[in-house]
């Protein structure tokens, strides 16, 4: 195990060779550098998603257009939204938190740091799968949500199911293990003095996050094995031959499927939350309620889910019910809304990039948010669902929302990641065009679905009345395209000559400004003793209320540094990963494949527990 | 401040050779946390496979009925063994935490021999219902959700066999003793945890009528 001294992750002393860097990223432990291997898979996912999202506008652009036929676009339609949700959203997210979470506590590393290098190998496995497909010609194509019984091997005999199917199962195994890593990792790894309400609000909502994860996926994991089940070895779950209903895999899908939302939506609320005060320098208005809101969205995001299926005709107790606590959620909801409003008010804001993002996710999620409320109600769900009015609500929540939070969060942290400040010129050209882009794509389509067109079809007749808007929505989409033209060159262009970020450029008031841009590997040279929510304002400025600030410490001595002991790489997560992905593709190739990648899994399994078993003195998991 | 920054540095330098990284600031392990998280979402998992049962119980439009196939005096043998055997793994912590390695590894033998006689007996069932009772995955909705549901619990008891066995072998290659009590203990949560499984099936499907 010598050789692991020269791939300790970020080390001074980098690995000279090529192969050196590359072998050093492939067993990093470093939950930094695990959080950018998220971040750019899953903006180059988010590239391959919003490619298929071209093509299909481009089919929409006119009537009875052939670019693509109906099997096609069934395929682009599937991975479009397999690949935003899955591989685009959460994953973005799981940078941020895995960058962000360890800096905000005043922790070294998460809590187990091998397990998180396992939840991203597992993670790129499964999106590697998924797009396997494209190369067998087996793309999956029955829509994100996969109702059964069109996923049944008599309606869906190919192995397109089967790529969905496992693809989902591998991503979901990567979701639950980093959520059980997060969950101790923000409980027991806090800084001394940091109280679960002097956590800072982007930790409290993937706190909430996290436990969705953890207890919703569970449901889509069963709901899959069923279907695997189905496929493969004859079992009857979403026969209605033999009995079988196929709203049990509504109801499961969907009790996932629904927390699922906040699991896509809380971490850019949290990250809105922290952009905001910065910007405003002025604490979070009413920070405690908006905690108490999140942490009530997170409770009621398990009691929503028949509000997906309310023209399956469950009956009016069933409808009624899932109507007053859908209306409900919308208040923690608008509650935040209020809150981050006001932090604005009064503030001394100063409009950068960052904030920039965050008033376009206030702005467009609200209105995400209003024609969401609008299906709360049965009678009017009824005349929207499976319309182009649906498609518009959920992207103005996930792409006005999620995605406009999760930049803002790009623009905000990328100093401190890459050491490097983005070019603020670019970034406002890149937010008014994808502003722009945005709503001249999606709001038409409100208009669209409510004038009758409906989800999911390849093509139209051109006596309908549809064709000048979705003219207008298929020209919006590419104005979105070329606004992230300008965050690729931007990115390009600070990385080669941009200016060098100091550790707190925005004069923050979170923990991760007080130290290096880029952090070093152990992150806290000294751990922080914290005595507040804003612990880094507070240090530099005062309470506001007479309170003076805190002295400056002692520098760090060489000392200090040298007893700080970090966890070597490892080769386990990574080997572990691909004999998973072994295991579960081989069922699609071979049964050898299957037995093989079964066996080398649990070898893998057992090498990684006992990697540290009882060692005399070091870092044991 | 500048001299509290002295003493944690000092405090650092002391408590570094003695610190177990595996203990967070709450002074809970981070195995036994992750256990507990482990455990609450498998909660989740087998709560939506017993749903799925339920959902399904008297729907089967063809097939033997619960009824017909189920040898409850057997099953009831099988539930006695596994509750017994959360009571040889409270017994294996407890010497374990004395140190007494022999006795510990002992117990932990019991467990895990009480845990593969409950898989023996599970496909010794299986084998009956397949054989004598024409009951299989695809018979009936009955035949998809009991082989399924019992099937995944029988998995995590093998999983839990396995592990308590690389426990035993650890104890026989001396890298076993009192300083692997939480280690030992992480496992014991798990196999509790999958005994109480067993309850709430052996409840639900086999003596609820």
């Amino acid at each position: 195990m010598a050789t692991h001294a020269a791939f300790m992750p970020g080390a001074k002393v980098e690995a000279p060779t090529f192969w050196g860097a590359v072998a050093s990223w492939l067993t990093t432990v470093d939950h930094k550098r695990i959080g950018i291997l998220y971040g750019s898979s899953a903006f180059i996912f988010f590239l391959i998603g919003g490619i298929e999202a071209l093509i299909m506008r481009l089919q929409l652009a006119r009537p009875d257009n052939n670019l693509v036929g109906a099997q096609t676009f069934n395929e682009l339609f599937t991975m479009h939204g397999t690949t935003m949700v899955f591989l685009a959203i959460m994953p973005m997210s799981a940078a941020f938190f895995n960058y962000m979470i360890p800096l905000m506590i005043g922790a070294r590393d998460v809590a187990f740091p091998r397990l998180n290098a396992l939840s991203y190998w597992i993670f790129l496995s499964g999106g590697l799968f998924l797009h396997v497909s494209f190369l067998a010609r087996a793309v999956p194509d029955g829509g994100w949500f996969g109702y059964a019984n069109l996923t049944s091997a008599q309606f869906s005999p190919s192995h397109s199911i089967d790529f969905w199917m496992l693809g989902l199962q591998i991503l979901g195994i990567s979701s639950m293990l980093a959520g059980f890593n997060f969950l101790v990792t923000i409980i027991n790894m806090r800084a001394p003095g940091m109280t679960l309400m002097r956590m800072p609000v982007f930790i409290w909502m993937s706190f909430v996050t996290q436990f969705l994860i953890v207890l919703a996926f569970p449901a889509i994991t069963v709901a899959l094995i069923l279907l695997m089940f189905d496929r493969f070895f004859g079992t009857l779950f979403y026969s209605p031959a033999a009995g079988g209903d196929p709203l049990l895999w509504q109801h499961l899908f969907w009790i996932f499927g629904h927390p699922e939302v906040y699991i896509l939506i809380l971490p850019a609320m949290g990250i809105v939350s922290e952009v905001l005060p910065t910007f405003a320098r002025k604490p979070l208005f009413g920070a405690p309620v908006v905690i108490y809101s999140g942490i009530t969205i997170g409770f009621f995001g398990f009691g929503v889910w028949s509000h997906h299926m309310f023209s399956v005709g469950m009956g009016p107790v069933a409808d009624a019910a899932f109507s007053i606590t859908t209306m409900l959620i919308a208040v923690p909801t608008g509650v935040k809304i209020l809150n981050w409003l006001c932090t604005l008010w009064g503030g001394s804001i100063r409009f950068e990039v960052p904030l920039y993002f965050s008033l376009g996710f206030i702005a467009m999620f609200t209105m995400g948010g209003l024609s969401g409320v609008m299906h709360a109600s049965p009678p009017v769900d009824l005349q929207q669902t499976d319309t182009y009015f649906v498609v518009a609500h959920f992207h103005y929540v996930l792409f006005g929302g999620s995605i406009f939070g999760l930049f803002s969060g790009a623009y905000y942290w990328w100093p401190k990641i890459t050491g490097k400040l983005l070019d603020e010129r670019l970034g406002k050209v890149h937010f008014w065009l994808m502003m722009l882009g945005f709503n001249v794509t999606f709001f038409p389509q409100h208009y669209l679905g409510l004038i009758g067109m409906p989800r999911r079809i390849y093509t139209y007749a051109g006596d309908l009345g549809w064709n000048f808007w979705n003219l207008v929505s298929t020209i919006g989409a590419f104005t979105i395209a070329v606004s992230l033209l300008f965050f690729i060159y931007n990115v390009i262009k600070t990385t080669r000559s941009g200016r060098v970020a100091s550790p707190d450029p925005w004069d923050g008031r979170t923990l991760e400004w007080s130290i290096p841009s880029p952090p070093p590997v152990y992150n806290f040279a000294r751990v922080p003793h914290v005595q507040d929510r804003d612990d880094l304002w507070l240090q530099k400025y005062g309470d506001g209320h007479g309170g003076a600030p805190r002295p400056k410490a002692a520098p760090v001595t060489a000392a200090e540094i040298a007893a700080i002991h970090m966890p070597p790489s490892s080769f386990w997560p990574i080997l572990l990963g691909l004999a998973m992905a072994m295991l579960i593709s081989g069922l699609l190739i071979s049964m050898y494949q299957v037995i093989v990648g079964g066996l080398l899994t649990l070898f893998f399994m057992y090498k990684f527990a006992m990697e540290y078993h009882r060692p005399a003195d070091g870092p044991g998991h | 401040m500048a001299d509290h920054a002295a003493t944690h540095a000092v405090s650092h330098g002391v408590t570094h050779a003695v610190h177990d990284p595996n203990i967070g600031n709450t002074g809970l392990d981070h195995r036994k946390m992750g256990m507990w998280a482990f455990l609450g979402s498998d909660c989740m998992f087998f709560g939506s496979l017993i749903g799925t049962y339920l959902a399904y119980k008297g729907k089967s439009i063809s097939g033997p009925t619960p009824h017909d196939v189920f040898d409850i005096p057997l099953t009831s043998y099988s539930a006695a063994l596994l509750l017994a055997s959360s009571l040889t793994m409270v017994l294996a912590l407890a010497a374990l935490r004395d140190n007494r390695v022999k006795v510990a590894t002992g117990w932990l033998l019991a467990t895990a021999a009480m845990g593969l006689h409950f898989v023996l007996n599970q496909v010794y069932e299986f084998w009956t219902f397949v054989h004598h009772h024409d009951l299989t995955l695809g018979t009936s909705l009955f035949g998809s959700t009991f082989f399924v549901l019992t099937g995944f619990h029988g998995a995590h008891v093998t999983g839990g066999v396995i592990w308590l066995l690389l426990l035993v072998s650890l104890a026989w290659r001396g890298q076993l003793d009192r300083r692997d009590y939480t280690k030992v203990e992480v496992a014991g949560l798990y196999w509790h945890f999958v005994d109480i499984v067993w309850i709430a099936i052996f409840t639900i499907i086999y003596l609820i009528p």
